[in-house]
């Protein structure tokens, strides 16, 4: 079947995605580097029959999307770092109500006000809940601008599929840089039915949609233990990653996003030199791949873990207990925050220095 | 009507005696029963003590995060525009941590109904000072009263939607005595219809009682909303497209 094959940035991608999986309400405040979002669906959604709606804060642009989600229609925010660290109390209701919407967080340099560099420091973030209480969010990690357009069309599927917030969790490189990709429609386009949905009680009995359990004895226990069921279902069900070269390889790099992207690029130079190193690339971030991660680095005697933080993600790296069948594999970082990207000479060099005996 | 299918189910309210509260949710009940508007109706329930006012509605509710319910009651108008949505909370939610959800939502002119309960103080947490407590009164964080100097003069809501152009009803009302919730009920009514007829943002503003932490009888705490409420807050129509 024939694509349309246009450049676009991967903020537009993402955008153009959400309209093309029946998205129907945006709402968002501005924020760089993310603002062609808004840009882009300001004109483009009610295009298509939806609502676009400027908040007048993170706060309100999250509940919108609350509200909006809860009639059962799909709908999504976008933001950067800051925004989505004032949207986390709304996330954890959206979770505990169990409602599906898509939050896209390009995130720039932290903390505080930070830059507006591409970053990953938001990694702990969005992978352990990031607000109050027991909860999750399927996190999804492209590292191209087709992949900004495909796994926003998977979260909303995801998201329905659930009845979970998704986040698409990018660093700011992706959101700016502009590459040729196919507008994909949707495989699975069709409703999932919503019977919690508020749409008015006629021909049926209320719904209400909470997140309070204060009356009825242990009723709280036994909901935090309904939600913790789904996320094992998710994890046992979803765990999402690309390896690359694994066939040989006795080191492994693991990098999610744009890092992703240049260690590909360095590996396979390194790989011209002689060096037997892999790439392992989770594109679920929660639930992370441990599964094929272990499968990919056993025979591994060292993983590089390379990020656009201090180092967040190896900490998973390090708790999917990779069974050492040859060696221990020893875990090395790369990586500083504040804005900093790995140069694809400077990963080389790593790499290379990484392999010695 | 039967039992069945009236706005408020039949039973106990768990809201103190002579609470503002009962007296409005059972206003707006009975308002939406007359316009026969139950199953099309999607209501908020605001954090505090009426976030239990899920349990007394008999129509598609949503419990929201304090001070949210003008955002979410957003989201849902939009995305069901042929759908009645009201918005009810307290002066906590709508002046104090929602302030700027509540007056974005007025000047956005969301085609909503919107009941503000002002009772002068915290409920559920157990009456600290509210953005309405009035200068002089005491409450368990303005143990002298409270001084205008520390923290300001109450803050009134009608007033400062009055300046706004999209607003197309706004009324401040008590319910204080049986005159008083009559015209209350009308002023609710007026709201909804509005709303029915895609006129745009109605606002009602609610005196209530809070006799428990007001430290107050029943008789005394509806004279204070007589005497001391409406005499900072003036109980009138501030707004009616309609003339």
């Amino acid at each position: 079947m024939e694509h349309e094959k246009m450049l676009v940035m991967g903020n537009v991608a993402m955008s153009e995605a959400a309209i093309r999986a029946g998205c129907r309400f945006y709402a968002g405040y501005p924020i760089t580097p993310q603002n062609e979002v808004s840009e882009y669906l300001a004109s483009k959604l009610p295009a298509a029959g939806g609502v676009f709606v400027q908040a007048e804060s993170e706060l309100a642009a999250i509940n919108m999307v609350y509200g909006a989600a809860s009639t059962g229609e799909r709908a999504m925010t976008s933001s950067s770092s800051p925004g989505i660290s004032l949207m986390q109390e709304a996330i954890s209701f959206i979770a505990a109500a169990q409602i599906p919407c898509f939050i896209a967080n390009i995130m720039r340099g932290g903390p505080g006000l930070g830059n507006i560099q591409g970053s990953q420091a938001d990694y702990f973030q969005a992978t352990r809940g990031g607000g109050h209480g027991d909860y999750r969010l399927i996190v999804l990690a492209p590292w191209s601008v087709q992949e900004m357009y495909d796994l926003t069309t998977l979260a909303f599927e995801l998201g329905d599929k659930y009845q979970n917030p998704v986040m698409l969790l990018a660093d700011g490189i992706l959101g700016q840089m502009a590459e040729a990709i196919e507008f994909r429609e949707p495989v699975a386009k069709k409703k999932v039915p919503k019977p919690w949905a508020l749409t008015g009680c006629e021909g049926r009995k209320p719904n209400v949609i909470r997140t309070l359990y204060l009356q009825q004895k242990d009723a709280l226990e036994e909901k935090n233990a309904e939600l913790q069921a789904k996320y094992d279902k998710i994890t046992a069900e979803l765990q999402l990653s690309e390896t690359r070269f694994a066939e040989d390889a006795d080191i492994a790099v693991v990098a999610y996003g744009t890092p992703a992207r240049i260690a590909h690029w360095a590996i396979k130079k390194a790989r011209e030199q002689g060096v037997k190193v892999c790439l392992f690339r989770p594109i679920t971030l929660w639930p992370f791949p441990v599964l094929e991660l272990r499968k990919v680095a056993r025979h591994c005697r060292k993983i590089l873990v390379v990020e656009m933080s201090q180092g967040q993600m190896i900490e998973d790296v390090r708790l999917a207990r990779i069974p050492a069948t040859v060696v221990d594999p020893k875990i090395e970082f790369m990586g500083r925050g504040g804005g900093w990207y790995p140069k694809p000479k400077e990963l080389l060099a790593k790499i290379l220095e990484v392999a010695k005996p | 009507m039967n039992a069945e299918n009236r706005t408020i189910r039949s039973g106990r309210m768990h809201y103190c005696p002579v609470c503002g509260h009962t007296i409005a949710q059972r206003l707006i009940g009975d308002v939406m029963d007359e316009l026969g508007i139950r199953e099309r109706t999607i209501g908020t329930a605001p954090v505090g003590c009426a976030v239990l006012l899920y349990d007394y509605f008999n129509c598609d509710i949503i419990e929201c995060p304090h001070g949210r319910i003008p955002a979410v009651a957003t989201g849902i108008k939009r995305m069901r525009p042929d759908n009645i949505v009201f918005a009810y909370g307290g002066d906590g939610d709508l002046l104090s941590i929602g302030l700027a959800e509540t007056i974005h939502c007025a000047n956005r002119g969301e085609n909503i109904t919107m009941i503000f309960i002002n009772n002068a103080v915290y409920g559920m947490t157990g009456g600290q000072m509210a953005p309405t407590t009035l200068i002089g009164q005491k409450t368990i964080t303005t143990p002298e009263g409270r001084m205008s100097t520390e923290t300001g003069s109450p803050l009134r809501i009608c007033e400062m939607f009055a300046t706004l152009s999209s607003p197309v009803f706004i009324e401040r009302v008590a319910v204080h005595d049986a005159p008083h919730m009559q015209r209350a009920k009308q002023a609710i009514r007026k709201a909804f219809v509005n709303q029915i007829e895609g006129k745009g943002f109605s606002f009602v503003e609610v005196l209530s009682m809070c006799p428990t932490h007001w430290r107050m009888g029943g008789k005394e705490s509806c004279q204070f909303v007589g005497n001391e409420m409406a005499g900072y807050f003036p109980i009138k129509k501030f707004r009616d497209v309609d003339g």
